[in-house]
């Protein structure tokens, strides 16, 4: 072993949703020292953001919960949120890298007790709610945030609203000179999990996502089935908040398309099929939904949850992408297309659409270190260095369109990985 | 049948994908076509066709040969490229469209009096005359194409506008006898000649 030599026994993990955590407490959890840094405000990712798992139909919530418990109690996760990496440097056992700190103007002595929010008067749209709802600028980013601190948003710093939610502070956790650090930590191993994001909709532009009130996104669809989300769970269309009952789900939007994702994004046909339980949860007998699909894409064991929303008589399947969309007076919906199973033409009408979008890798827009290699659609493939002296792995969504069961099976796969890197140029620091 | 249909016919058998796939221009896309039926919806004639391009594409695969090379529906093709701008596959679908409807007519089975078919033929034998497009005569071709009286009626329901074009020096009624032409047409149809001959030997119509 004369490749390298770990002078740093911490694994950095990049990102902190599901994948991050995961293989963060995988590594802590084997003893070794582990630092988890998270762009955002909170831990979670996009996972805390989903009403319903597919196919057990269970609540993020939970698992969330677990893992932040196990978090809590585990001494070697060093967790830092507004946290991103600016540029990683060296080799497998000795990485340098540069952390960018922006400020929340939040300390720790925050209890989360929501004084500052009511004191506040400007409102942001929320990226928690995918900007469905405003929220107050000083605001707690959802009720599982790890940690549990309220955030500042930077637009109010200077304004008479940032002196009132300091004013209103009970605990002295307002500090409003907090600035921009910028620090650099050793890393012998590297996980990268920055997950994905849902494609840009407004792109398909036959879809209209950016000219009708009433196309939404799979994600944002979430945001309404959820009792904490924006419309307290109630299925009600942006347009004019009347209840949407007879909802069209569009598949591939973005997906398997030269024109914009060529990858098979893999989760939204699961996704739709789990969306109609929503629509029949909410209506019974009297809802419709309408899945318009090229083909359905659901492996292993979830064909079953397929062939069981196959039998709910108030779901239809349409085998046709739908090549666009027409808004009538009443802001419906009009979906135009031919079908494939004899070519018929058609015209149907829907109150609300949902474009069950694509997964694209977040590493479309962030800078990575130079031994990442990326595949043809951005995810991770592996490392530009020979096999054997790579340090930095892919992990979770970041690697592959994966559900969360999966993005769980490759993060802890990444992790034994990291470790194995950190123990064995350790054991041969400690021998030769 | 004409003699290149059966030459066709007997050497491809029952493999109508291959003989696409080798014969039509840009017929080794076909198979990549995954049915997902954009392309249909996107067509700005499509109301007013049987075979939708992704229908095509299926009875190709399917080995229905007479069906595909008779069908009025690839002649629809207007060229306005939506279904390739949105292909998920980026088939070169109206290409493929042309390919066929020109491979049909080569072997003479696409369908008789087919307005567009008939229009481009007229075009076709127009220009290659004299290298130039006579206008006049190209006219008078496509009014006389259905008949004698039909010929006159359209004469007649035009007669306006021919006039104004008259007036207005955009038609000379003098091209009647002989027209203008290019400088060496002998040599033009030489050329034309030449192109066909290699057109039919990467084709496999000649051997």
């Amino acid at each position: 072993m004369t490749a390298s030599i770990a002078t740093s026994q911490t694994i950095l993990v990049v990102g902190g949703g599901i994948s991050g955590m995961t293989a963060a407490l995988e590594a802590a959890e084997c003893g070794k020292q582990v630092i988890l840094v998270e762009r955002n405000a909170t831990l979670g990712g996009r996972t805390a953001l989903l009403y319903r798992y597919f196919p057990k139909m269970c609540h993020p919530t939970c698992g969330m919960e677990i893992n932040l418990r196990r978090i809590k109690a585990n001494r070697n996760v060093r967790v830092m949120t507004m946290t991103e990496v600016l540029d990683v440097k060296g080799l497998r056992g000795d990485y340098t890298v540069k952390l960018k700190l922006s400020p929340r103007y939040v300390n720790s002595n925050c209890t989360a007790c929501g004084e500052c929010a009511k004191a506040v008067d400007a409102e942001i749209d929320n990226p928690y709610e995918y900007n469905l709802a405003k929220t107050r600028a000083a605001y707690l980013p959802h009720n599982m945030a790890y940690p549990m601190h309220y955030v500042l948003d930077p637009s109010i710093i200077g304004t008479q609203d940032a002196d009132k939610a300091k004013a209103a502070c009970k605990y002295d956790a307002i500090e409003l000179d907090m600035q921009e650090e910028v620090v650099e930590i050793k890393a012998g191993a590297i996980v990268w999990a920055t997950g994905w994001k849902p494609y840009d909709a407004a792109k398909i532009q036959p879809y209209g996502y950016d000219r009708f009130a009433n196309v939404i996104t799979s994600v944002e669809f979430e945001r309404l089935a959820n009792p904490h989300g924006p419309t307290g769970g109630k299925l009600l269309r942006p347009s004019d908040g009347k209840e949407a009952k007879n909802i069209a789900f569009i598949q591939c939007a973005g997906s398997r398309d030269e024109n914009h994702l060529r990858h098979c994004s893999r989760i939204c046909c699961m996704a739709s099929l789990k969306q109609t339980h929503y629509v029949r949860e909410a209506y019974g007998d009297s809802a419709k939904s309408t899945i318009y699909y090229i083909d359905i894409r659901v492996i292993d064991r979830l064909e079953d949850f397929y062939l069981q929303v196959q039998q709910d008589p108030t779901v239809g399947f349409i085998k046709s992408k739908v090549a666009k969309i027409v808004e009538d007076k009443e802001s419906n919906l009009v979906l135009h297309g031919v079908d494939t199973e004899g070519y018929h033409r058609y015209a149907t009408t829907h109150d609300l659409v949902v474009l069950a979008v694509g997964m694209e890798p977040e590493t479309n827009g962030i800078k990575l270190p130079d031994d990442i290699l990326l595949d043809s659609s951005g995810f991770i493939e592996g490392s530009n260095l020979p096999a054997g002296i790579e340090g930095i792995y892919g992990a979770g969504a970041a690697s592959s369109p994966l559900d969360v069961n999966r993005s769980v099976q490759s993060a802890t796969a990444a992790a034994l990985r990291a470790i194995q890197v950190v123990h064995k140029t350790s054991t041969v620091e400690g021998v030769r | 049948m004409s003699e290149l249909n059966q030459k066709a016919v007997a050497k491809y058998q029952n493999n109508f994908l291959k003989e696409v796939e080798e014969r039509v221009e840009d017929g080794e896309w076909v198979s990549m076509c995954m049915q997902c039926g954009v392309c249909a919806g996107s067509c700005p004639l499509g109301p007013h066709w049987e075979h939708s391009p992704q229908k095509i594409f299926r009875m190709i695969m399917a080995g229905k040969r007479d069906e595909v090379l008779t069908s009025d529906s690839v002649w629809m093709c207007t060229s306005c490229y939506s279904c390739i701008v949105r292909c998920p596959r980026k088939l070169p679908i109206t290409h493929i469209m042309h390919g066929i409807a020109h491979y049909a007519h080569r072997l003479d089975v696409a369908p008789k009096g087919q307005p567009t078919r008939e229009l481009a033929r007229v075009f076709w034998n127009n220009l290659i005359k004299t290298g130039r497009v006579n206008e006049l005569k190209f006219s008078l071709a496509v009014y006389f194409k259905d008949g004698f009286s039909q010929g006159i009626k359209n004469l007649m329901s035009m007669q306006g506008i021919a006039l104004g074009l008259v007036k207005a020096k955009r038609l000379n009624p003098m091209e009647i006898i002989g027209g203008h032409k290019c400088k060496d047409v002998g040599g033009i149809q030489k050329m034309l000649a030449k192109a066909k001959e290699i057109e039919d030997r990467r084709q496999g119509y000649s051997s």
